[in-house]
């Protein structure tokens, strides 16, 4: 806590220097050859102050108007009714009892829904959302258990859900893939993530592991997780002549808005989807079928549509994180060097997803070794499509690659943050790249000496009272990246305010704050003096709120757009201002206006600068450099993670008494929403540790956990005081310096838990969630 | 849900009218029933609202409690005499369900709340012999780790999911009825029925008979009382296992002892097995072991829920042992 209470006293002292300096103007300086962002080198600015979000007070009030929140003339409300076989087809449809029941406006299957081009798959076009490439409503196909077959329009949410349990359907089932063991049977294939096959070998790990002088060799499991983001998936759709439009819950506007127009046949921009707020994504607010059934049946019935999903719906319709089952294998000389280290196995997906878990990206660049094997597998199963779940592949596979590296430990008997250290790479141990920065040794050494390490014990040797005490760490590392096709507009008006617009999200990470700071400091404005307009596809860019990289790409484009202002700001200066003749490299912007770098006095402010040309506003476009930058350096987020777990040695409850994240994340834009991402995503990982599983019935590859009183994600009480710190080094080869802080958190929380109530009782799970009966058939107590 | 009529009742004999009328299902804070509804699973025509009826906790002239019907859980928990008197009732309370739902839900819908089982919830997808006799049980075959262990059926593996049910078990408590014949009595260890061939008929209640009150007998001991739920996460969780007792000891001889178990059977568990072991033996952890092991020499293991014999014996133990420490 500590580090945000100092952060904020130094930033109440250091608000009088604020925009006393010129903050020049970026090149495209952190690719390479260039120089770093200048916005680095500033530390008294508004960037990294703990800034209470903008649009915290509106969420207090309930006065933030999320997707479900829009009330439009003539709405109508929908219902889905979700199939309940796996596979096989609709073979009798009775809907005359809905369509008679009160309220009832229409009932929509696939006889009468408007035909549609099937949903464009994510990765399948650059600007494509959807979690599958299926058709919506079009057939009587039935492709797995909980897909739509049918929806109901009504005046009134309750109507519609009535006249929706009137419904009967008859089905004709035929045989499908449900278990795990089965799919496995039917064969496998090697998975490709964005385009790349999953995929190392560097020398022959078998046999270097079989010469070692350590080794661990074993399996670890993860199971599925489904998404219970707080916000439920909600639409609420108009056709207004021959535009649609959309209030989404996305972290995608443009790419929704594109995915819909090719479904509809419609051109893109016929199609505008806002989502001013939304109520948690973690890689599940992007196109699934509620969109576009609530679309159709707009435009059947000719009025507006909300439609909500249930809990039971989000469970159905949309995909979560996906099982794997990974085999992790080291080898050590007797120093602790790794000579071989081989991550491969398993993990499932649907005929119709394109998305097999990467489990082994964290491993590509974690640890030096001599030897490398990497393989992730994939078997098919009849399901609703798996998606991204934040940090997708390396919060399980960090589960599996940090407890080998605490078992390995263990057995040779040394520290495993001394372990990890020594296997510390100089550059990519895979692709050979050097680091854009890479701090996970300081992250260490300040989380252990904050957290006490030291005084950590061998396994089971702690007990107080029925309670076994044990403490565990592990390492979370999750890649920088920026995705292409980032553009902002910059508009400055004639009272001095700024207004920077991008097509981008603020899902509660605090987006639009810590973007108001770095624009307010690029400009050399007060944050009152700056608006960041973003949630909608009508503004500029492809911007994804995915991928731990939505600041990147906005910062990215928001140099640009700040480039291409200050040349036009010169321009409408003229000859008659103190900024006469200067080039936009020796100006910066300094207190409402322009500033000479070297001679502040040389100054205009923009106000003055727009009169005297007599504009009311200047407003510039500009798009981002192409993102070359992950090309030259391997870029990474790091924590060193610290876990307290207590273990009752009569039940096997687990409880974790504390947790501390020490992160490495380059420039801390906002040190009061970048904690919470900190402790959300180590929350998040708490309860993949301890206590999420989705019940998926084998026998009928129905989700059988379809509600929050089954799934179990963390209750208050599950979670302690999470402390969080960071070594705030900038990375010079990023926008603002920062890197991603939205996945990280959850990345190595599994295993620091995994190692912590190893440390507590002794007994390894290997498998999660460590529930209460794994530890007692373990043998604890 | 299913358009349905709705009704307040002024009291118990305005609520029976009611419900005779119109053929009626009672509604407590309608935290379960109504949730059913939303599912389809219970279908009722008309609601009568009994959160009228009483709603005081009264000190009988023999020392014993009447709590009313319609009084809420949370208060119940918070009742002084509750607290001091019958530790285990307030403690059973305060681990169930979350204080939102406390608040609402009422004594009566508590006794009357229906399993959790997640295929008896999935009206749409799946078979269930409680909600459609003779249909099958998916559960026995499927996930079933929250399932019974104790006095299951072929047709039925469910469990009765309220804690408070188990300190009232435990207490010997007897419910207060009022029906078309009149008022009667049942102890609470009555009230529900093991599964058996129709595990659809879940109580000894009779069609329209309105629960008015629950009576705790007086007995000073259960002053050392306490309840232990052990579940999957550390709050908002349903009971894996769960322990009510109390314990009297004479000397270094236990002379009086109540125990029931909840998360292991259809209904709150009274362990009648164990007490007959324990009354009379020393207040040792062989002997609470051993009477432990003496009921659930019993238990039947599903697929998934083997684990609960070997909890539920630790459970047991560790709650005896804390009982007779406090004594001693
Ligand atoms: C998410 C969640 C978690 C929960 N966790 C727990 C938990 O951990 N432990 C636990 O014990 N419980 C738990 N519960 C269940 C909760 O305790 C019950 O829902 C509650 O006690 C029901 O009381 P109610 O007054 O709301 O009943 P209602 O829903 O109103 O009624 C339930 C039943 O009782 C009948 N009824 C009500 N009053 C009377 C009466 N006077 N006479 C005759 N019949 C009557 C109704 O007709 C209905 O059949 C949980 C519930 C939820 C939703
Ligand atoms: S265990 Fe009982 S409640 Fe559950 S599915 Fe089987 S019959 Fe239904």
């Amino acid at each position: 806590m500590s580090i945000v209470k100092d952060a904020a006293e130094a930033a109440k002292g250091l608000a009088q220097a604020v925009t006393k300096k010129a903050i020049e103007v970026a090149p495209d300086g952190w690719v390479p050859g260039g120089t770093p962002d200048p916005l680095i080198r500033n530390q008294h600015g508004h960037v990294g102050k703990p800034v209470s979000r903008i649009d915290g007070p509106l969420k207090v009030q309930g006065a933030a108007r999320f997707a479900a929140e829009f009330t439009l003339y003539g709405m109508t409300y929908a219902s889905v009714l979700f199939s309940t076989i796996t596979k096989g087809r609709i073979a009798t449809l009775d809907t005359a009892d809905a369509e008679a029941a009160p309220g009832v406006v229409l009932v929509m299957t696939y006889r009468n829904a408007p035909r549609m081009r099937p949903m464009p798959a994510f990765g399948s076009n650059r600007m494509a959302a959807g979690g599958d490439d299926l058709p919506v409503m079009q057939d009587d196909r039935v492709h797995w258990n909980g897909q739509p077959v049918a929806l109901v329009l009504a005046d009134t949410q309750e109507q519609a859900d009535h006249a929706k349990s009137l419904i009967r359907i008859g089905y004709e089932a035929e045989a499908a893939t449900t278990s795990f063991e089965a799919a496995k049977a039917d064969g496998t294939e090697p998975g490709q993530f964005q385009g790349d096959p999953l995929q190392v070998t560097i020398g022959d790990a078998e046999t270097v592991l079989a010469s070692a002088a350590f080794k661990v060799d074993e399996t670890y499991r993860t199971p599925r997780h489904s998404h219970a983001a707080i916000e439920p998936h909600a639409a609420t759709v108009m056709w207004d002549g021959d535009m649609l439009v959309v209030h989404d819950a996305t972290q995608a506007v443009t790419h929704t808005a594109w995915s819909l127009a090719h479904m509809f046949g419609i051109e893109q921009d016929k199609v505008r989807v806002t989502s001013p707020y939304v109520g948690g994504g973690f890689g599940s607010k992007t196109l699934w079928q509620h969109q576009v059934l609530g679309a159709a049946a707009a435009k059947l019935a000719d009025r507006p549509v909300r439609i909500v999903l249930s809990r039971e719906g989000v469970f159905r319709i949309v995909g979560g994180r996906s099982l794997t089952e990974q085999r992790f294998a080291i080898g050590a000389e007797k120093d602790g060097c790794f000579t071989a280290m081989i991550h491969t196995g398993t993990t499932i997906m649907t005929p119709h997803s394109a998305m097999p878990e990467p489990f082994i990206v964290a491993t590509r660049s974690g640890y030096a070794a001599d030897s490398f094997k990497m393989e992730v597998r994939v078997a098919r199963i009849d399901m609703v499509a798996n998606t991204f779940m934040r940090a997708p592949g390396e919060a399980v596979g960090t589960f599996a690659m940090e407890c080998a590296i605490d078992e390995l430990a263990d057995r040779m008997g040394i520290d495993p943050i001394e372990l990890r250290i020594k296997n510390e790479p100089e550059k990519d141990p895979t692709v050979g790249t050097p680091f854009s920065s890479r701090n996970i040794v300081e992250a260490y050494r300040a989380g252990a000496e904050r957290f006490g390490w030291a005084r950590r014990q061998p396994p089971g040797a702690r007990r107080e009272g029925e309670w076994l005490v044990g403490l565990g760490c592990a390492t979370g590392t999750y890649p920088y990246y920026r995705m292409p096709g980032g553009v902002a507009r910059i508009s400055i008006g004639r009272d001095g305010h700024a207004c920077a617009s991008v097509a981008a999200h603020e899902m509660g990470m605090g987006t639009a704050t810590a973007h108001t700071q770095v624009v307010a400091e690029r400009l050399g404005l007060p944050l009152d003096q700056v608006t960041v307009e973003y949630g909608d596809s009508r503004l500029p860019g492809l911007f994804l709120a995915g991928g731990s990289q939505q600041s990147a790409a906005i910062g990215a484009a928001i140099i640009a757009a700040h480039r291409a202002l200050v040349v036009e700001l010169l321009k409408l200066a003229g000859n008659d201002s103190p900024l006469a003749g200067l080039k936009p490299e020796e100006v910066g912007g300094l207190d409402g206006g322009l500033a000479k770098l070297d001679e502040p006095a040389r100054w205009e402010s923009y106000a003055s600068i727009l009169a005297r040309a007599q504009r009311a506003e200047l407003s510039v476009e500009a798009a981002a450099p192409a993102p070359i930058e992950n090309q030259h350096w391997s870029m990474h987020s790091y924590s060193a993670l610290f876990c307290e777990a207590r273990v009752n040695a009569v039940t096997g409850e687990v409880r974790i008494a504390r947790f501390l994240g020490s992160f490495d994340c380059g420039r801390i834009l906002n040190a009061k929403t970048a904690a919470s991402q900190f402790r959300g995503g180590i929350i998040m990982g708490l309860g993949l540790a301890l206590t999420e599983e989705t019940a998926f019935d084998e026998r009928t590859g129905r989700v059988m956990s379809a509600s929050l009183a089954e799934y179990h994600i963390p209750a208050h009480l599950d979670v302690p005081a999470i402390d969080v710190m960071w070594t705030n080094i900038p990375d010079p080869h990023t926008p603002m310096g920062a890197r991603g802080i939205g996945e990280i958190g959850i990345t190595g929380t599994g295993a620091a838990v995994a190692n912590a109530i190893y440390n507590a009782t002794g007994r390894r799970i290997r498998d999660l969630p460590i529930t209460l009966d794994k530890l007692l058939s373990a043998g604890i107590g | 849900m299913t358009p349905f009529s709705f009704a307040r009742a002024t009291d118990a004999d305005d609520a029976l009218r009611l419900a005779s009328a119109r053929g009626g299902r009672y509604l407590g804070g309608g935290t379960n029933l109504v949730d059913l509804m939303r599912e389809t699973i219970e279908r009722p025509t008309a609601l009568i609202d009994v959160t009228g009826l009483s709603s005081t906790i009264g000190e009988r002239d023999d020392g014993g409690l009447l709590i009313g019907a319609a009084v809420r859980n949370t208060a119940v928990a918070e009742h002084a005499a509750v607290r001091a008197r019958y530790p285990a009732l307030a403690r059973a309370i305060l681990s169930g369900a979350s204080g939102q739902i406390r608040n609402m839900a009422t004594v009566g819908g508590n006794i009357l709340q229906r399993t959790r089982c997640a295929y008896f919830y999935d009206n749409a997808g799946s078979r269930c012999n409680k909600r459609n006799p003779g249909e099958g049980c998916d559960a026995i075959e499927g996930f079933n780790r929250m399932h019974a262990i104790l006095g299951a059926s072929p047709s039925c593996v469910a469990t009765h999911p309220s804690d408070m049910c188990v300190a009232l078990a435990a207490f010997d408590a007897t419910a207060h009825l009022l029906g078309a014949d009149g008022e009667r009595r049942l102890p609470l260890t009555e009230l529900h029925h093991l599964p058996n061939g129709r595990p659809d008929d879940e109580t000894l209640l009779k069609p329209g008979e309105l629960i008015t009150a629950v009576e705790l007998p007086a007995e000073r001991w259960f002053a050392r009382s306490t309840y232990r739920k052990v579940r999957d996460r550390a709050s908002y969780a349903f009971a894996l296992i769960s322990v009510a007792a109390a314990l009297k000891i004479d000397g270094d001889r236990i002379s009086d002892v109540r125990l029931a178990l909840g998360g292991v059977a259809h209904k709150p568990w009274r362990a009648h097995k164990a007490e007959a072991a324990l009354r009379g033996a020393p207040a040792t952890a062989e002997h609470f072991r051993d009477a432990a092991r003496a009921e659930l020499a019993g238990a039947v293991p599903l697929s998934h829920n083997g684990f609960k014999i070997e909890l539920a014996e630790r459970t047991i133990v560790a709650v005896l042992q804390e009982l007779a420490g406090e004594i001693a």
